[in-house]
């Protein structure tokens, strides 16, 4: 696969090295020439000094036969310039960019950039996770972070131990997937009766764990409790 | 008529003080409060009704800034994806009806006005100029200046 990445920081440092190693065609497009300095021996003629947005270089980069552009500057206009272009002027099959400020992600789906990788709100959902969430384990998190699999145990205590899926009040964002009961799965339906010692594998948005894991195992005991 | 200008250098403050001055309500938005006080100076402190700081695609500011009320956009910070984008989010966002942004890069600027986004590539038009001045021809309409596949002065030879 032939991949441009355009942002020369550390996100495209490490990205450029990734796909290298794992034998990609890769072209590193940085703009200042200091860090062109600093990169160039280590890839060599893999990264180009040049801005990003600029029709010429984007031409002399290979625009044209590329399988895949990843905008990872720290600059979200200039993610969103170089991934409209690539896909209007080039007609690049792909476009991953990068959101430095995570409340600018609507404005990239807006703008038709459908890839976006905002790693601050990333992060922000897995530290959420682990301090808010008690029981629920966080099994993958999909779409960016935007969706997420939850593992919940079911114990005696849990208050939906004993009751019927249908009568446990759920968040519309969320589904209950699969029911994990002595090595059997079981598919879960309206009238399925939870159990203590259960497994229940559930499908949310992050913002309706913490109602989902109340409803199935109850309210986290208070830290300061 | 309501106008939010983006960008508060000579372009965009002298607009200001000439829309204000004709009556129409204007508000300029600036990352920086040193180029709301530049203007200030060369224009006087009526340039505009109203400053708001901030950064030009965060849609607060541009909320704050009136775009929901506006009936026009101009978009002339000098950075061009700065422009393009605040432009793209003022017509798609907000539905600004008249939305226009400056793009220095001629070819950027055609991308994106075969894109629908009006863009007023000043380089074009200045090169445009001086060529004609230069060569001691008569000067044309701005279109036929940003138009840059018609700049090209010998597909451009009219009768007279």
């Amino acid at each position: 696969m032939y991949v441009i990445v355009v942002g020369g920081g550390k996100v495209g440092y490490y990205l450029t090295r990734t796909l290298l190693s794992e034998g990609h065609e890769v072209t590193l497009v940085e703009k200042e020439q200091g860090r062109v300095s600093r990169l160039t021996p280590e890839f060599g003629e893999n990264v180009v000094l040049g801005d990003g947005c600029e029709v010429r270089v984007m031409e002399d980069a290979g625009m044209n036969r590329a399988d895949c552009v990843v905008a990872v500057t720290g600059h979200d206009e200039d993610n969103i310039v170089v991934c409209q272009m690539a896909q209007r002027h080039f007609g690049v099959p792909r476009e991953i960019a990068r959101v430095n400020n995570p409340e600018n992600e609507a404005i990239f789906h807006l703008l038709g950039i459908r890839e976006t990788v905002a790693s601050t709100r990333i992060i922000y959902s897995l530290i959420d996770q682990e301090v808010g969430t008690g029981e629920s384990l966080l099994l993958a998190a999909l779409k960016r972070g935007k969706i997420v699999i939850v593992k919940l145990d079911l114990t005696a205590d849990s208050p939906a131990a004993g009751r019927m899926v249908k009568d446990i009040y759920l968040p519309g964002e969320c589904v209950l997937a699969a029911i994990l009961r002595d090595d059997h799965i079981l598919l879960p339906s309206g009238t399925t009766q939870l159990q203590s010692g259960d497994t229940v594998i559930a499908v949310a948005e992050p913002e309706s764990q913490h109602v989902l894991r109340d409803a199935l195992v109850g309210a986290k005991p208070s830290r300061a409790g | 008529m309501r106008v939010v200008i983006l960008g508060c250098g000579r372009v965009g403050s002298t607009l200001a003080a000439v829309l204000t001055r004709e009556g129409h309500h204007v508000s300029v938005i600036d990352r920086d409060q040193s180029a709301f006080d530049k203007a200030a100076q060369r224009l006087g402190p009526s340039f505009t009704q109203e400053t708001v700081r901030g950064i030009g695609i965060d849609e607060d500011v541009l909320r704050q800034a009136g775009i929901e009320e506006a009936d026009a956009f101009v978009s002339v910070t000098s950075g061009d994806n700065t422009n393009i984008v605040a432009a793209q989010i003022a017509q798609q966002r907000f539905h600004v009806p008249q939305v226009l942004a400056r793009v220095y890069d001629p070819i950027r600027a055609e991308a994106y006005r075969e894109a629908g986004v009006k863009t007023i590539c000043t380089t074009a038009i200045s090169t445009g100029l001086f060529h004609d001045l230069v060569l001691g021809r008569q000067l044309r309409g701005i279109q036929d200046y940003l138009d840059t596949t018609r700049s090209q002065p010998d597909a451009q030879e009219k009768a007279g």
